[in-house]
């Protein structure tokens, strides 16, 4: 069951992936990615974190996504989506970079060895995931990385604000 | 289903994602892609997190998602003001600070 979900989802995952970088409309790219981060999300359940699952689906194929459309709905989507210029032989460069990244990466991967590395005892009964242990975690460990995250967000939007705001006629 | 399968996954997710950054012409599908490529080393992230019993990985998956959404909003930001004075979305005529 468990190998059935892994291999539906991650070829829909992979296909919508691919149909991400193939389709020549940004906004149909934009909906295939919004596909991809779903069934992701899919296999972070399989992996047993359904919190992370959820933010994935709240967050990232709800807000943020969110935006991406607008702004490509905002923008002219039938002039910018097809912009020519670049040569062709650029796209074949690209194809033949991503298989030389496979091939390099393929043994990396293949070498390592799961066993070396020793687990952690103290949540063996698979509820590394749960809400509980992840908030203990997040405002004990890690407290500070998190409180430097809202400052970042901060200046995220006042960034954003002075960017976006209409320029006075000089 | 053992790590590697998860782990080869991620890489071939995250190819597509750099291939297309790439061969990409229009800077919101370069957006696009970068996206693909964060999501695809979440994926591993929460992999490892799994099958190590680790909880570190999902946290770091957390921060991974607030730099995500921070990036696509200064990002999209940024064409839009692109957008606005240049009336292009073309990474390859925006090219003023190039050298």
């Amino acid at each position: 069951m468990e190998t059935v979900l892994f291999y539906l989802f991650g070829g829909i995952a992979l296909i919508s992936a691919i149909l991400v970088v193939a389709n020549r409309r940004v906004f149909y790219s934009a909906l295939s990615l919004i596909l991809c981060l779903c069934s992701v999300a899919v296999l972070y359940l399989i992996l047993k974190s359904p919190f992370i699952a959820a933010v994935q689906i709240i967050v990232y194929a709800g807000a943020i996504m969110v935006v991406f459309l607008f702004v490509i709905m905002l923008l002219d989507p039938f002039s910018s989506a097809i912009i020519r210029g670049k040569k062709a032989s650029l796209a074949y460069i690209g194809v033949l970079l991503g298989i030389l990244t496979v091939t390099f990466l393929y043994p990396i991967l293949k070498s390592y060895d799961l066993a070396q590395t020793p687990k952690n005892p103290s949540f063996i009964d698979g509820g590394v995931g749960s809400v509980k242990q992840l908030g203990h975690v997040l405002f004990s460990e890690y407290l500070l990385p998190f409180e430097m995250t809202s400052v970042l967000i901060l200046i995220a939007i006042i960034g954003v604000v002075v960017l976006a705001k209409r320029q006075a006629s000089k | 289903m053992d790590l590697l399968h998860y782990l080869i996954l991620s890489m071939l997710l995250f190819t597509v994602g750099a291939v297309g950054f790439i061969i990409k012409k229009n800077i919101i599908s370069m957006f696009l892609c970068v996206e693909l490529m964060l999501n695809a080393v979440n994926l591993s992230f929460v992999a490892f997190s799994s099958f190590l019993n680790q909880v570190d990985g999902q946290i770091i998956v957390f921060f991974v998602m607030v730099i995500a959404a921070v990036e696509a909003a200064v990002g999209l930001a940024i064409t839009i003001v692109l957008y606005r004075n240049r009336g292009t979305l073309s990474a390859d005529d925006t090219d003023t600070m190039k050298w």
